[in-house]
């Protein structure tokens, strides 16, 4: 990795956030495994890089929109760990007040307009904030992530040409892991480029190392300065890999039947984003290593108070199911 | 007679259905390998031509089985999870459903959109809502969402045999549900209520979940001695009328379960069917029981409160008695 033209608070910002997704993902997956969670949860580990390089190139005002495989995104974007893990307990205390869960985790003073289980029931939206950016005449950018599957939905079709033809200030950030559930992309689709359908709308469709959370931030910059610009939307392809199951539990759902080789769950463990910006971090002196150890430990504790505080949280009340509605 | 789980007794309705019409085939994301039980293992059977995985493009996927029905085949459309009909709105509303009448009698449209429907899961709103409501608002789609095994395999049969759109909703709930079910075949017409208690004093209609939800509230209100008169609809369009004007003629009382939003939901339509046409029979006024009128909320506490319980359904019943 060469990167030396990103300053090094940038880096360690950008380390610090794959490193909070990372520990907070691996702990999730360890409170499913022991029946603590109810419902589905997508862990974004394997991924962080996307997230955390995208978002770094954001500002607070910018918004983001994101999918079932949410964590990641809302953990780049600033969100509080604590309000996040309650929200997975489905405890009051949540972001969505144990509304929303997993898939459903918003928080909008921060930007982030929420997860979505639907595949491809972000992108509409997202061209919808870069409308009232526009229609504003603000300079906020709307950055929409979303999967490889998700680009077979016929809204990623008429999300990029609607953006595309009133010139919004809209990022299309699509996380190819290579998988949608247990089908691969190239069996879902007859280009191995997702970026190339930027073409068919009129717009710039590139190729980005999506484990490579500092080539991430780079590339994110020059969309983010464009569409400030008034150049209009960008599509970036984010090659990456989902390092666990689609969703958590699957071994036990699918029976035994696997659908990736050893040899290619292999390759993925070493293109590692956490691994591979670690090494650039240590060998790059950004912070010595006993620093980086300390703030290991202390996202780790960090997480682990996330955890504290959402098991000692209260369930909603029964009369919370009828707030925030219009009656 | 062996006792299946409700995923094996579907899984065996396609496996029987696809050996008899070569016409029939399977198509729907992750169908190969199954997201689901009850798709899995067909594909071994059956292979690449008859059990097709998609790219996740529910619009074309399901615009696909029609223009495959409408050219002579039979296709199972299966779009995983209810919520994911609304991305196919288009197709089915205004095309499958339509079709027949719209061009005057010169096609049929034999298809099956094979969905799970309805909450328990604690995953949210995007995979917790209950859509039959929606498709029984539609001329000309038959809509079956069966509570047992037995119905169905029975009723998933018949839907494949049937000229017919159908979406046979499969509940999420009830997957892992044992009842027994024949080795011989057997087909169940669609369109006809199951009486799954009889009593005289109140008559409680349900479909799919809420069947379990009516019968254990009946069980309560016997130990008042009050016999409720269970119907399971197992089909909600067409749906049985006769036998709930019958078993109301006999009874005075309507009770309405549905596991869904309220207005507009299977049991408005049941309850003013029985006001309607059964109203000199009545000796109180229809009651339903729904889903409380809000979305689909995750944490387990609230999603349990939102949906029909027994002691709303006893309730409604004592509500009848006043
Ligand atoms: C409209 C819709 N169809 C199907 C699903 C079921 N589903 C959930 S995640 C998923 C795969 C999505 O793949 P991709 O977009 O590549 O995202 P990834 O899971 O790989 O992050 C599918 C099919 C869904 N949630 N919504
Ligand atoms: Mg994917």
């Amino acid at each position: 990795m060469h990167h030396q033209d990103i300053a090094l608070e940038v880096v360690l910002d950008i380390y610090t956030r794959v490193l909070r997704i990372r520990r907070f993902e691996e702990e999730v997956g360890r409170l499913f495994r022991q029946g603590q969670l109810p419902g589905f949860v997508h862990l974004y580990i394997g991924e962080e890089a996307v997230a955390a390089g995208v978002c770094a190139a954001l500002t607070d005002d910018d918004t983001i929109i994101s999918t079932h495989r949410g964590h990641g995104h809302v953990i780049a974007k600033g969100g509080d760990l604590n309000r996040m893990m309650a929200e997975l307990f489905g405890k009051a205390t949540g972001y969505c007040k144990g509304k929303g869960g997993s898939m459903h985790i918003a928080d909008f003073d921060i930007g982030m307009l929420g997860a979505i289980g639907i595949v491809g029931g972000g992108m509409p939206i997202a061209v919808g904030a870069g409308l009232s950016a526009w229609y504003t005449d603000s300079d906020r950018v709307s950055v929409c992530f979303f999967g490889d599957g998700a680009a077979n939905e016929g809204s990623f079709h008429e999300s990029l040409n609607l953006a595309s033809t009133l010139r919004l200030p809209v990022i299309f950030v699509c996380e190819n892991n290579q998988y949608g559930e247990f089908t691969p992309a190239l069996q879902a689709m007859n280009i191995s480029d997702i970026a190339d359908r930027g073409a068919g709308y009129g717009i710039p469709g590139l190729v980005a190392d999506g484990t490579d959370a500092l080539e991430m931030y780079r590339v994110a910059k020059a969309a983010v300065t464009r569409a400030r610009d008034g150049g209009g939307p960008t599509l970036i392809e984010a090659k990456t890999h989902r390092r666990g199951s689609h969703a958590e539990g699957e071994e036990a759902f699918l029976g035994g039947q696997t659908y990736r080789s050893d040899e290619e769950m292999a390759a993925a463990r070493t293109k590692d984003p956490l691994l591979l910006l670690h090494s650039y971090v240590s060998e790059n002196d950004i912070l010595p290593a006993a620093q980086l150890e300390t703030l290991d430990a202390e996202i780790t504790q960090s997480v682990a108070e996330a955890v504290d505080a959402a098991r000692d949280s209260p369930a909603p009340e029964i009369e919370s199911l009828f707030e925030d509605l219009w009656v | 007679m062996p006792r299946k789980t409700y995923v094996a007794a579907i899984q065996e309705a396609l496996a029987e259905e696809m050996r008899r019409d070569e016409r029939v085939f399977l198509i729907g994301e992750d169908v190969r390998i199954g997201v689901f039980p009850s798709t899995r293992g067909l594909h071994a059977e059956f292979g690449d031509r008859r059990v097709i995985d998609t790219p996740i493009s529910e619009l074309a996927v399901a615009g696909a089985g029609i223009g495959a029905a409408v050219t002579g085949l039979r296709p199972i459309v299966d779009l995983m999870f209810g919520t994911f009909l609304y991305l196919a709105f288009d197709q089915i509303a205004n095309q499958a459903g339509a079709m027949r009448y719209m061009y005057g009698g010169q096609t049929k449209v034999p298809l099956v959109f094979m969905v799970q429907s309805g909450a328990g899961s604690s995953a949210g709103h995007h995979h917790s809502q209950a859509v039959h409501q929606f498709f029984m608002n539609m001329p000309q789609i038959k809509v079956i969402l069966p509570s047992t095994p037995y119905d169905g395999k029975g009723l998933l049969k018949s839907a494949i045999r049937d000229d017919n759109p159908v979406i046979f909703l499969h509940s999420l709930s009830l997957g892992g549900k044992r009842g027994e079910v024949p080795s011989d075949e057997y087909l169940l017409p669609i369109g006809v209520a199951d009486v799954k208690r009889s009593g005289s004093d109140v008559t409680i209609c349900a479909v799919g979940p809420t069947v379990y939800t009516a019968l254990e509230a009946a069980e309560k209100l016997a130990t008042e001695g009050l016999e409720a008169e269970v119907i399971d609809l197992r089909s909600l369009s067409p749906w049985d009328k006769r036998t709930v004007l019958e078993s109301v003629a006999k009874t005075g009382r309507f009770v309405a379960v549905d596991e869904s939003f309220p207005t507009c939901s299977a049991a408005s339509e049941w309850a003013a069917t029985v006001a309607e046409e059964a109203f000199p029979d009545l000796k109180a006024p229809v009651q339903r029981v729904t889903n409380a009128d809000v979305p689909m909320p995750f944490s387990p506490v609230l999603e349990k409160a939102v949906l029909p319980s027994a002691a709303d359904v006893v309730a409604a019943v004592h509500r009848t008695l006043t």
